[in-house]
């Protein structure tokens, strides 16, 4: 069995079924590119992996063991980027990394390294606010660099940054699988991974029969 | 326990960083409670009277006042869902926050009170008991308040909301704390009423962080 197995997901989001049957398995290593068009429902499995949005349907296990039955443990293996980038506007980039990690209880020695990669240096004492909306999604994303949770969930990662903020990271996330990490990854064709597997949500928007089926 | 410090430091840290909004909130409590010398009449007797409930009245709308920034700047942000997914449980996330806005609204309250305390003629033991009644009762505003901006969360209009959600809710602690004074000018000691809103606080205590986890979770879904 995969590292990371999903079985016949299934979505409702403000009482709209958004996709039903939907499967896939990574193993180490690996990365999913979730694409599909606008509200095919790319955000909202990200949200359901990471257990913010309930479940309808089937199952996730994660080392064989289903992730919400260890939920505690399941989060800190998750690195989380969501459509904000959760920067605060009163606290310096720095200070809000450190922050994010330490709640994470994690190690701070490499916020220089992941500072340095998305070229965040010159700007780490300024406070948030200030930030441009790339510079503060490439802060979000030195940001997951940092956790080294071993699964990113990343929506749309690549939006609103320039090309050598793309360039970092696309080589962030070749090192993060190159040590075995999983990732899960929304895209409008703008992330080039050759290890990763493409997924069309379209393909599991549910059908006739699905909608007909009695899901309460 | 470290990441409920890194919790509550950071907010601290934050309302360091803008010191006007916990000033907004002394000026209020400090210009409601002077603005009723100058509606009632300066005659000593209605002031001292009338003191502990209107500062208990004053020090209940400041604490609401702070209240919409609780949260909602954590949702519009993307921290929300940060809070959610860390690995501590998301009613201790809760309770640090409630002990943050706690320690930039209710406990400047408290200590300004013997201040104003002396602007409507209390004597010393009254503003002592006012002072420790505060002191013991808006925790419980934070706790409450809590709970409020969190079930509002994402409403238009959501702070005219949260007033109405709150303050039914805080009426005890209102009446157990303008009571605490008064019974001291009734000859009874107060320590009853002081009792009470301490024991109010301890059912708080115990039951809003679970609610305002739930509400929590129920906003970033």
């Amino acid at each position: 069995m995969p590292a990371l197995n999903a079985e016949n997901l299934a979505c409702r989001r403000g009482g709209r079924l958004v996709f039903t049957g939907l499967g896939f398995g990574l193993e180490q290593g690996e990365a999913l590119l979730l694409t599909g068009r606008n509200g095919s429902g790319k955000s909202s499995l990200l949200r359901l992996l990471a257990l913010m949005t309930p479940r309808l349907r089937g199952s996730l296990t994660w080392t064989g063991i289903e992730v919400a039955e260890q939920p505690e443990a399941w989060r800190l293996a998750l690195a989380w980027l969501g459509h904000a980038d959760a920067i605060k506007p009163d606290l310096t980039v720095r200070e809000s990394l450190a922050g994010a990690q330490l709640l994470r209880k994690g190690r701070l020695d490499s916020l220089d390294h992941a500072l340095g990669r998305f070229d965040l240096t010159a700007i780490a004492d300024r406070p948030g606010r200030y930030l441009s909306a790339g510079q503060r999604r490439r802060a979000a994303l030195a940001r997951v660099m940092l956790s080294g949770a071993p699964i990113w969930l990343l929506d749309e990662p690549a939006a609103g940054l320039d090309e050598p903020s793309r360039g970092a990271l696309h080589l962030t996330l070749r090192e993060h699988m190159k040590s075995g990490g999983l990732a899960v990854i929304s895209t409008h064709g703008d992330i080039h991974l050759p290890s990763a597997r493409p997924i069309d949500l379209g393909e599991f928007a549910p059908s006739a029969d699905a909608l007909a089926e009695d899901w309460s | 326990m470290t990441r409920f410090r890194h919790l509550v430091a950071r907010d601290l840290l934050t309302a360091w960083r803008r010191p006007g909004d916990v000033l907004l909130v002394l000026a209020f409590f400090l210009l409601a409670a002077s603005l009723f010398p100058l509606g009632v009449g300066p005659e000593p007797q209605i002031l001292q009277r009338i003191g502990p409930g209107v500062l208990w009245v004053a020090a209940l709308f400041a604490a609401m006042l702070s209240l919409d920034r609780l949260f909602a700047e954590d949702l519009v942000d993307g921290s929300l869902e940060h809070l959610v997914l860390a690995p501590l449980p998301l009613e201790l996330a809760a309770l640090a926050k409630c002990l943050a806005h706690w320690l930039t609204g209710g406990l400047p309250l408290t200590l300004m009170s013997p201040a104003l305390g002396l602007l409507f003629g209390l004597d010393g033991s009254q503003i002592a008991v006012l002072a420790v009644s505060l002191l013991l009762g808006t925790p419980s505003l934070s706790l409450l308040g809590g709970l409020g901006a969190a079930l509002t969360l994402g409403a238009r209009r959501g702070g005219a909301l949260m007033s109405l959600l709150v303050l039914p809710l805080a009426v005890p602690v209102l009446i157990f704390g303008v009571g605490a004074v008064e019974a001291l000018a009734g000859g009874a000691g107060s320590s009853n009423a002081l009792v009470l809103l301490a024991a109010f606080f301890l059912v708080a205590l115990a039951s809003t962080p679970w609610a305002i986890a739930a509400a929590l979770r129920q906003a970033v879904e």
